[in-house]
């Protein structure tokens, strides 16, 4: 049987578990002379019988559908290992992929050995007793949670309070997926991060100044080990964020400053909406608009000044990243600087300072720690930032700090490492694990650093 | 009384600098927000002046003469036939027709390479819709090159751009113009073909079904998840360091770079789970990872909003608190949350970098029919078309930016429509 029409029959048996102990709580009811002398509303006893039919059948079969891959796979190969012990390292994928299209029927049965025909058969087999066991065990199983669900109702029994835990727990469990999310990600990260610093060392790879990770496709090759230093990456992250900072602080913040304090409310309703378009634009556009408009503009105002500036310029990334981050800033910024008290103000121009004098020997330094922090996740936003340094800065390592010049990022070797198809075991790919574990672990310390100080901040004034 | 008069001469003295101060400290906030304003401007403009071309494509007007003998096909009902047939001959004997004197290799090739290398395909499906044009003459409109496109639509504008022309074929589209048989008319191809590494016929519709595809995925995912974690956090939740650790998991994910959803889709769902990479299913569900935190955010708000006293009121009736929650807190919530998973959807149909990332930036022709299909996204689309070097992709790139822009645009004004009409103020 497919596992569709499993799934199907099991939510068939459940809606018909649902009518079948509504049915029988109001027969029950009737007798006694009213709703009201049951425990629960019959649609109670009916989620319930229908949850003891359905839950567990679907949990299961969820279940095995993630993870009878890996299980059956992990089957076929340990028998495959007993016949030939020769399967080590990056032999032991590429095995598992010829089993995998012989069972599919991408590669014809007598193309390959007979050990390994046979450990395709065998997976065949495994898959489709697996299947057919499973489904059959699991409508059989609903079927008892049915006859169970309906048994269970009676005029005394407390249907809803069980319904009700159930439900709960199905929410708890929907407030958990945070937490795996990042469990998820700190594991995915770590493991080939480990991996690959068992090739490279960790040392050579933070410390180091040269990056080409191109790795040889034969042993002997001229430069086959690849360089894997990432400070150039750092670096060139650094200067395109920090150009990016330079455009977006001080127009997000006086623009929100100017919004917030001087701007009359007609202006302030129509400005404010007009300034999140830019949050709203997708980055591939800014990123297609950075490298085809704002790329070539500035090339060409450079070289008219007898500046020799690369067409992948890290200011053309930057510049247009900040834009993009504007509205980040001076949203977080107007929030914190209309959350400082009224009093604050009142009192400062009452001593006879101007409103900018006001603004900033009072406000500013009033409502700091909340911009700080909001410059922060700016911070954050920036190094993460994927689609417009792809389009817009350079591929190759350079450790510069000329704005002028074309530099990569992270983020950018990250992409141009994991695009298209690469043996998953090569230092190449998993460079760009280490990389991203390198980029969730700064820009995670810079959300918290950031997160707490808003949270303090936003206290203090409560 | 010196000493007074004294600051108060101070003060005065320093009047006109201080007020100077004050004058420019308006200014830079002007300045600041004018800036800002004008940029979106400029990108509008620019992706509008760039793309507005790509709507309207140029045909060129042949007879073609649909000769049995020519395209070696007899029956249009045998299926392999009609495959083997020879269809770009009907294309080349017709311009060989049309402009005589045309002798040579080179000119010949020229004079071919005037028409776009799908004008025979497109032909043939003329065809095979009306099968009694076997054998007759029909005046029909051809597709043409992307580089003739670019030409003929560089020259309406007065600039013509003629790098990739040869002289020859500028005097065949002289002939072509003079008798009216060339011509700008609206791109169908756009919005009804998948990709294609020749410009004049690649479209978005593959690109739009896979984001439909991606989207719906995600939303039936995020949405109900969204929003029980969020009911979870604000109406059963005990005060726990298990519930703070949840909220700051949360806030967290927030603020993670998409390029690392994409990461765990990588080496969670593909190598660990098996599923295989560059399908819906799969973008759908890292885009939901990626965009519960805001879903959760926003429908906690919304659930926020809904007055104390209605819960109470409930409760004195003898609601239990789940029925508080299902019948009065959720209802009254709805626009709320609902307005926070269309902007989360906004933010995930132009997510591009994850998706890179899983797989979804393969070539794909053919329009996606399903959840397991391989496809890519609108996003990803322009991604690829950027990269492309011919000059035609950059009016396609641009367009298919406007598409997406408009779709952004009606998903927000939608969001924002919900939250006037729907949502109630205390």
């Amino acid at each position: 049987m497919e596992l569709n029409s499993t799934a199907l029959s099991i939510l068939i048996l459940a809606a018909v578990a649902f009518y079948l102990a509504r049915g029988r709580s109001l027969t029950a009811a009737r007798q006694l002379g009213g709703i009201r002398h049951l425990h629960s509303l019959p649609v109670y006893y009916g989620m319930q019988a229908a949850l003891w039919c359905g839950l567990p059948g679907l949990i299961l079969l969820g279940a095995w559908f993630a993870f009878s891959g890996p299980l059956i796979n992990g089957w076929v190969m340990a028998g495959v290992a007993e016949q030939s012990a020769t399967l080590t390292g990056s032999g032991y994928n590429l095995t598992l992929a010829k089993i995998t299209n012989v069972a599919a029927g991408v590669l014809p049965v007598d193309s390959v050995d007979p050990v390994i025909a046979a450990a395709a058969q065998n997976m065949q087999s495994l898959r489709e007793q697996g299947n057919s066991f499973v489904s059959y065990g699991l409508v059989a199983l609903s079927l008892l949670g049915l006859l169970w669900g309906w048994q269970l109702v009676s005029p005394e029994h407390r249907a809803r309070h069980g319904v009700e835990k159930v439900f709960q727990l199905l929410l708890l469990g929907c407030a958990c997926l945070a937490i795996l999310t990042t469990l998820g990600i700190v594991l995915s990260v770590l493991f080939e991060s480990i991996q690959f610093f068992e090739t490279v060392p960790i040392s050579e790879f933070v410390f180091g100044s040269n990056w080409s990770p191109q790795t040889a496709i034969r042993v002997d090759q001229v430069g086959s080990s690849g360089a894997f230093g990432a400070i150039p990456l750092f670096t060139g992250t650094l200067l395109i964020s920090a150009v990016a900072m330079v455009v977006a602080v001080p127009i997000g913040l006086m623009s929100a400053i100017y919004l917030a304090e001087y701007a009359d409310r007609r202006f302030r309703d129509y400005a404010k909406p007009s300034l999140e378009i830019l949050a709203g634009i997708p980055t591939v556009v800014y990123g297609f608009f950075a490298a085809l408009t704002v790329a070539p503009f500035v090339r060409d105002v450079g070289s008219s000044i007898g500046l020799s500036v690369s067409s992948e310029s890290a200011l053309a990334a930057g510049g247009v990243m900040g834009i993009m981050i504007i509205p980040f800033i001076s949203s977080l910024a107007d929030d914190v600087i209309t959350a400082v008290p009224q009093s604050l103000r009142d009192g400062s121009l009452a001593m006879g300072a101007t409103r900018s004098e006001t603004v900033r020997r009072v406000v500013i330094p009033a409502a700091l720690p909340g911009i700080v922090g909001g410059v922060l996740l700016a911070v954050s936003r920036a190094i993460g930032e994927t689609m417009i340094v792809v389009m817009a800065a350079g591929l190759a390592a350079r450790l510069t700090a000329n704005p002028l010049e074309s530099v990569t990022t992270v983020t950018v070797q990250m992409v141009t490492l994991l695009v298209g198809d690469q043996e998953f075991d090569s230092p190449k790919t998993l460079a760009a694990f280490a990389l991203g574990l390198m980029l969730f672990i700064t820009t995670l310390m810079l959300n918290v650093v950031a997160l707490y100080v808003v949270k303090k901040y936003r206290e203090q004034y409560e | 009384m010196s000493n007074a008069n004294n600051s108060l001469e101070r003060v005065q003295a320093s009047l006109a600098r201080r007020y100077r101060a004050e004058r420019r400290f308006v200014w830079y906030g002007r300045l600041a927000v004018m800036f800002a304003l004008l940029f979106v401007v400029i990108l509008f403009t620019d992706i509008i002046s760039k793309g507005a071309g790509a709507f309207r494509l140029t045909y060129a007007r042949l007879d073609i003469t649909f000769d049995p003998a020519l395209i070696g096909v007899n029956d249009l009902s045998d299926r392999a036939v009609v495959a083997a047939g020879d269809w770009d001959s009907l294309v080349k004997t017709a311009a060989r027709a049309r402009f005589d004197g045309v002798s040579g290799r080179k000119a010949k090739r020229e004079l071919n390479a005037l028409f776009s290398s799908g004008a025979g395909y497109d032909l043939k499906d003329l065809l095979l819709e009306n099968p009694a044009w076997l054998g007759q003459t029909k005046s029909l409109w051809l597709l043409v090159d992307d580089d003739i496109d670019t030409y003929f639509k560089s020259r309406l504008d007065g600039e013509a751009y003629a790098a990739r022309v040869s002289e020859r074929q500028i005097d065949w589209i002289d002939q072509l113009v003079e008798d009216g048989d060339m011509e700008l008319r609206f791109n169908q191809t756009f919005f009804t073909r998948g990709d294609s590494r020749e410009p004049e016929q690649a479209g978005i519709r593959g690109a739009l079904v896979g984001s439909l595809f991606t989207l719906l995925v995600a939303f039936c995912l995020s949405f109900p998840i969204g929003v029980g974690a969020a009911v979870y956090l604000e109406e059963f939740a005990p005060k726990s360091r298990w519930t703070e650790f949840i909220e700051v998991n949360i806030n967290n994910l927030a603020a993670v770079p998409s390029i690392i959803f994409g990461m765990l889709g990588l080496a969670v769902f593909i190598n660990f789970f098996g599923v295989p990479r560059s399908i819906p299913l799969l973008g759908g569900m890292v885009l939901t990872l990626m965009t519960l935190p805001t879903i959760i955010i926003t429908s906690r708000a919304a659930i926020k909003s809904v007055p104390p006293s209605i819960r109470e009121a409930a409760l004195g009736m003898g609601a239990s608190r789940h029925q508080v929650v299902l019948h009065h807190v959720l209802p009254l919530a709805l626009p709320g949350m609902l307005t926070g998973a269309i902007i989360g959807m906004a933010q995930a149909l132009g997510e591009t970098a994850p998706l890179l990332m899983i797989g979804m930036i393969a070539f794909i022709v053919d329009v996606p029919t399903g959840m397991m299909d391989t496809a890519t996204v609108l996003p990803v689309q322009i991604f690829l078309w950027s990269d492309s070097p011919e000059r035609a992709f950059v009016e396609k790139t641009s367009a298919a930016i406007m598409v997406l822009l408009g779709f952004l645009i009606v998903m927000n004004m939608a969001a924002v429509l919900i939250r006037k009409r729907l949502e109630r103020r205390w």
